[in-house]
């Protein structure tokens, strides 16, 4: 009746995960019952939960990427405990059983649940209001993306209290994956939460790259783009290419579990190194698809805070797409000792140093678009700085360990941790945090707090080094990834200090939150009167904060590069706004529940399919087809913005912008 | 105010600054840069280099960056404004240039270095290699010598100065053999076999350990090398001849059980082809009390990785 | 106006600070190519499709490169040139192409907006299709009862996941086939209905394209050796 599912799959002697899941459990609860009271369900049923507006779907995501961060971040700090107890004689406080579970959680968390959906969140709510249209292509599916990818969060947390997680590492690499080395359902949680993630993931990936190529304001031509959308347009493509790869290989392993085939088993001439060369074909791109957004939010922030153009756009431009291509001819440098011979390393070695040269171009051009500027020290340009002094050592080891002799010894040690660390930290994390003080204003109506915002920026700043630059030298010592405990006293006082390093993200983490609640309480202080707190450059600064539903009331007619600054120095030259434009009645796609019930049904199968409750997976995809027939029967597909509320809307923008045009100077 | 802006620029050094200073003291007695053999040597001396060359790029890239955030920082009227300087042909040239020509430097070594120090590569030396054959259990190594017919488990004895030629196997799951003070190290995977060079240059004892995850026992995966001198080596190998326990098929059987934390193993006598045979996946050579192997029936061609 | 602005202040007002040689008017003002603001719906929806069906391919490019890793790996088994029968591969490729051809007339007949016609075909073309999908499952089952299932071998497991992967998208078609053409026959021919319908034929004859590549690597080479 309930597959495999018994009472013996909720870990009840375990006191750990109880206690974790008992509190995560009772948040939830609280929440739910403090939103019932309030009687805040209609308001956000109808505005955040059914919404299509890429907007509202940006933050969602973002939320939900903040949320797995701090999940994810309590795996690392268990982690960093752990190994700073069990030196020696001692075994920690960590069984194997548990650890294994806690590193591979850490990573698929980390990677799927909170830098994509913080990343695809922020490309969500910046791109179409830099290209200057109403929304992306497809809007419903952009909701059906967001709801499965909180789908797979969802599974994944439960596998906490309800069976286990994965022990195989974030790749759960085969054999070890294999139903014969790991007969339980964690395996299993794994796949399916990040295949129907996934899906989530790709639809997005087309959803995002149809908008930049075709859905653009009149006059934005492709070089008259911000850097932002062209990193986000390589970003995207890189999903679009790599993802299927990934389904593709998550398919094979669950046929090799669940009907007993052979593409990757020990027997019947199954091929463990195929899956290691399939998954890292994706996960490398990957890599890639985090990063790029990153640095395209640099280039804006950096740009923005130096009061002048970005430099060298097109070598940027360039540059980028360089990565995007590169990207996929560097995948084996991930198991440079795995014995494919000196030709084939070789070559791999090489083409992952020569995408090192865009990358490195890149920082230069950040650096001489300071050069010359005049460089106001808001939050976000901590954060760009920051990212760049430890970017490019995160970089230097990588080209380092590109060199295939030198990862003979250094491969899967400690010394790659701290690497990958280093990059994604320092370049995709602060990229984040970058972008999310950045935009927020934009997105809520008032600015985070400035002072907490740089003491979180300094703990992280801080606590990164100390957390991670102990762990290169651990590498260097012989120390290897994933170890439960270790016997070299010697390594003690590293990991030690490795552990005050994470402490000090932690606190970097509540000044983040802390900031976020004060932020809030003192909204009307830190309010954003204009919609142009940072004297912005591209368009989506024309428009208030938030923006209304449609962005912009006429689609703004492009007439240059750094369309909006255009606007605004001709704005302050002759001392007047553009002329009132004529307003017309906007058309809206309709709010629906598709992208939740798909979800839930998703949910639903993902669920059966882990315990083996097969009438139950049956109705999960007869609900999930239904909801798709009922979505393509619905009469009313768009709603319609009468031309009365579009002025009144935009009169009160121009009224605001109207007032403070006096006080806006030249430039000197 | 600038002061304050400079102090807190400048305070971006210090924890780096005084990391390095912590991590360069603590104790660097093991590992990849206190290497014991050619290979471990070579190695250390292509990751000291090409650190050097690209720190060469790096440590001038961080500095020019503070600086310029610093000086250019919105505060110093003394500062030139250029707000429309976005764009120098020359500047560009080099901005391409100097990453081009360092990776055109690193990628020669990869190339050279991947060449040279390619596992299956034997090495260059007037002494007769060694062989062992190695295979990685759960959770556990078992090393095999088939030209003396004696095998150990988790601990390995070779002979100081000589070449050691590995050829290795994985009895279930990926592991990855590795001695960091010897050099490099290389997958083991099940119906595969690898191969690997190594040579101790001088007697010691050298920690080994599995560098690819395996499961629950996977911290314990440990086994020490003793390089020891060639008098040594050849009483040791006379002394372990017929002593302890044989390695038939059905002794092997028991050893491939699930266990952790092994204490080493000696076996006086192995029943040959064994390693072979694992490797292959076929069914284990006959000994005295003879079971079935447990691997599949079918016998697919072995792989050569 | 933009001219004689700059001439009072002095200097160029910022219009092309990248100095990219266009500020202006230049460039294609053909809709959809940026200068001439967002495509039409049905360009975006076609080629949002577009590139859906490239990440599908390159899902079965996956899929076709482990098989062709797999394909020796026989385990003692039988390999492809036992097992294929090219015979049933003619009548299925034969199957796949006329109802190829027939989603193409019930396309040109919607386009006409002729209910009667559109709705005949596309019953061709699914009709067609499940004879393919019958044919397939057939072939599947008679292997399995030979002792030649999936399980038997991983280039057993390559052969029917690739071919089978083919199959399941022939049949999540068909199904979506049912749907529209009970949509069509309720709402009529309605603009975002002629959408779906130019999606799903794109999405027909990307099969076409599939197995075209599937029986010539699969059976075809597979038969040969």
């Amino acid at each position: 009746m309930l597959g495999k599912l018994t009472w013996n799959a909720i870990p009840f002697d375990e006191p750990i995960p109880m206690a974790a899941g008992g509190m995560v459990v009772a948040m939830i609860l609280g929440l739910l019952t403090w939103i019932s009271v309030k009687g805040y369900w209609p308001y956000l049923w109808r505005e955040w939960i059914t919404s299509v507006d890429h907007k509202r779907i940006g933050v969602m995501y973002c939320l939900l990427g903040f949320v797995m961060l701090l999940r994810g971040f309590s795996d690392a700090i268990m982690m960093r405990s752990q190994l700073a107890l069990a030196a020696g004689a001692s075994q920690g406080y960590l069984p194997p059983d548990h650890y294994d579970q806690i590193f591979s959680a850490h990573g698929t968390i980390m990677i799927f649940f909170t830098a994509m959906p913080f990343v695809i969140g922020l490309m969500n709510f910046v791109v179409p209001l830099q290209l200057g249209v109403r929304d992306v292509a497809f809007p419903t599916l952009n909701s059906v993306s967001l709801w499965l990818t909180a789908s797979g969060v969802l599974l994944t947390n439960a596998s906490l209290v309800i069976g286990e997680f994965a022990r195989t590492g974030w790749l759960a690499y085969p054999p070890l994956s294999e139903l014969q080395f790991s007969p339980g359902v964690g395996v299993d949680y794994y796949l399916w939460s990040l295949q129907i993630s996934g899906v989530g993931t790709l639809l997005s990936g087309i959803n995002l790259v149809t908008t930049i190529l075709k859905m653009r304001a009149p006059g934005m031509s492709y070089t008259r783009m911000p850097v932002f959308c062209w990193t986000a347009l390589a970003s995207n493509l890189l999903i679009v290419a790599a993802f299927p790869v990934l389904t593709a290989t998550f398919a094979m392993l669950t046929l090799d579990r669940y009907l007993g085939f052979h593409f990757f088993t020990n027997d019947f001439g199954g091929n463990a190194m195929m899956y290691i060369n399939l998954i890292w074909v994706w996960g490398h791109p990957e890599v890639y698809i985090l990063v790029l957004p990153a640095f395209g939010i640099f280039s804006e922030v950096i740009s923005t805070f130096s009061g002048k153009p970005l430099f060298g756009y097109r070598s940027m431009i360039m540059a980028t797409m360089c990565i995007c291509v590169l990207s996929f001819l560097v995948w084996l440098h991930h198991f440079f000792t795995m014995g494919a011979g000196a030709d084939v390393n070789g070559f791999f070695g090489v083409m992952t140093m020569i995408i090192a040269v865009p990358t490195g171009v890149k920082v230069f051009n950040w650096l001489f678009t300071m050069y010359g500027g005049r460089v106001r020290f808001e939050v976000p340009i901590y954060w760009s700085i920051g990212f760049m002094v430890t970017f490019v050592i995160g970089g230097m080891t990588g080209v380092l360990m590109a060199v295939p002799p030198a990862d003979f010894v250094l491969h899967n040690s400690l010394f790659l941790i701290a690497h990958f660390h280093n990059v994604i930290i320092g370049g995709v994390l602060f990229g984040l945090f970058a972008g999310y003080t950045y935009w927020f204003p934009k997105a809520f109506g008032f600015r985070l707090h400035e002072g907490w915002g740089k003491a979180a920026f300094w703990c992280w700043f801080i606590g990164f080094y100390l957390a991670f630059m102990p762990l290169y030298a651990l590498g260097l010592m012989g120390a290897t990834r994933r170890m439960q405990h270790y016997d070299d006293m010697s390594w003690h006082p590293l990991m030690v200090m490795a552990f005050v390093g994470a402490a000090i993200i932690l606190l970097g983490i509540l000044c983040q939150v802390t900031q976020l609640v004060v932020s809030i309480r003192n909204r009307d202080e830190l309010r954003d009167l204009t919609g142009d707190p940072w004297d912005g450059r591209s368009l989506e600064w024309a428009t208030t904060s938030p923006p209304p539903v449609f962005n912009f009331a006429v689609m703004p007619n492009v007439q240059g590069e750094e369309a909006y600054w255009g606007m605004k120095q001709r704005a302050i030259e002759e001392q007047r706004l553009m002329d009132e434009p004529s307003y017309e009645v906007i058309e809206m796609p309709c709010n629906t529940p598709t992208g939740f019930v798909t979800a839930f049904f998703a949910t639903v199968t993902g669920f059966a399919l882990i315990w083996h409750i097969w009438w139950l997976v049956v109705v999960g995809l007869i609900g999930a087809y239904a909801v798709f027939v009922a979505f393509a029967w619905r009469r009313e597909e768009e709603q319609l913005i009468p031309a009365a509320e579009v002025a009144r809307l935009d009169r009160e923008r121009r009224h605001l912008r109207a007032q403070i045009l006096p006080t806006l100077t030249r430039l000197a | 105010m600038q002061r304050a802006m400079r102090t807190r620029t400048l305070a971006r050094f210090r924890p780096p600054l005084l990391l390095s200073m912590v991590l360069l003291t603590t104790g660097c007695k093991e590992g990849v840069l206190v290497p014991e053999g050619p290979i471990g040597t070579a190695e250390k001396m292509i990751l000291i280099n090409s650190l050097g060359i690209m720190l060469a790029i790096v440590i001038p890239t961080i500095f020019a960056t503070l600086g310029v955030a610093w000086w250019y920082r919105a505060s110093n009227r003394r500062a030139r404004y250029r707000p429309d300087w976005e764009y120098s042909g020359r500047i560009e040239l080099v901005t391409w240039s100097i990453p081009t020509m360092v990776i055109l430097l690193l990628g020669g070594i990869a190339w050279a270095g991947s060449h040279d120090l390619d596992p299956p590569r034997p090495l260059a030396s007037p002494v007769k290699p060694v062989n062992v054959e190695v295979v990685s259990l759960d959770w556990k190594w078992l090393f095999l010598y088939p030209d003396e017919g004696i095998a150990s488990v988790n601990k390995l004895v070779v002979p100081a100065g000589a070449p050691i030629s590995f050829r290795l196997t994985s009895a279930t799951v990926m592991n990855s053999f590795f001695v960091p003070q010897l050099g490099s190290q290389i997958y083991t995977m099940n119906g595969m076999t690898t191969r690997l060079n190594l040579q101790a240059d001088k007697p010691g004892r050298y920690a080994g350990l599995s560098a690819q995850f395996s499961g629950d026992g996977f911290s314990d995966m440990r086994f020490t090398v003793d390089a020891v001198s060639a008098t040594q080596y050849a009483s040791w190998l006379a002394g372990a001849k017929g002593k302890g326990a044989t390695l038939t098929g059905e002794a092997y059987h028991e050893l491939s059980k699930p266990s952790q934390n092994v204490a080493p193993i000696s076996y006086g006598a192995v029943t040959p082809g064994l390693f072979d045979a694992i490797a292959s996946r076929k069914p284990l050579p006959a000994g005295p009390t003879m079971r079935a192997a447990p691997i599949a029936a079918a016998s697919p061609p072995s792989k050569k990785a | 106006m933009n001219a004689t602005v700059a001439e009072r202040v002095g200097r160029p007002l910022i219009q092309d600070p990248h100095r990219l040689g266009h500020g202006g008017d230049g460039g294609d003002r053909a809709v959809g190519h940026g200068d001439g603001g967002p495509a039409p719906k049905k360009i975006i929806v076609g080629f949002g499709f577009w590139i859906f069906l490239l990440s599908d391919i390159i899902m079965f490019s996956a899929i076709f490169a482990t098989y062709a890793v797999l394909q020796g790996a026989t385990a003692g088994g039988p390999a492809g040139s036992d097992l294929f029968d090219l015979h049933n591969v003619w009548v299925e490729t034969l199957s796949l192409l006329l109802s190829s051809f027939a989603c193409g007339l019930a396309m040109i007949a919607a386009h006409r907006r002729n209910m009667l016609w559109t709705q005949l075909w596309l019953l061709v073309t699914g009709v067609l299709g499940a004879i393919f999908l019958s044919l397939e499952l057939h072939e599947f089952a008679d292997l399995i009862a030979r002792g030649a299932g999936p399980q038997r071998s991983a280039f057993l497991s390559g052969f029917f996941t690739l071919v089978g992967c083919h199959g399941l998208h022939i049949s999540c078609g068909l199904l979506w086939l049912g749907t529209m053409m009970a949509q069509i026959g309720a709402r009529g021919f309605r603009a975002n209905i002629i959408r779906r319908l130019m999606c799903f034929s794109l999405f027909w004859h990307a099969l076409d394209i599939v197995w075209v590549a599937l029986f010539t690597i699969v059976y075809l080479m597979g038969a040969g050796k």
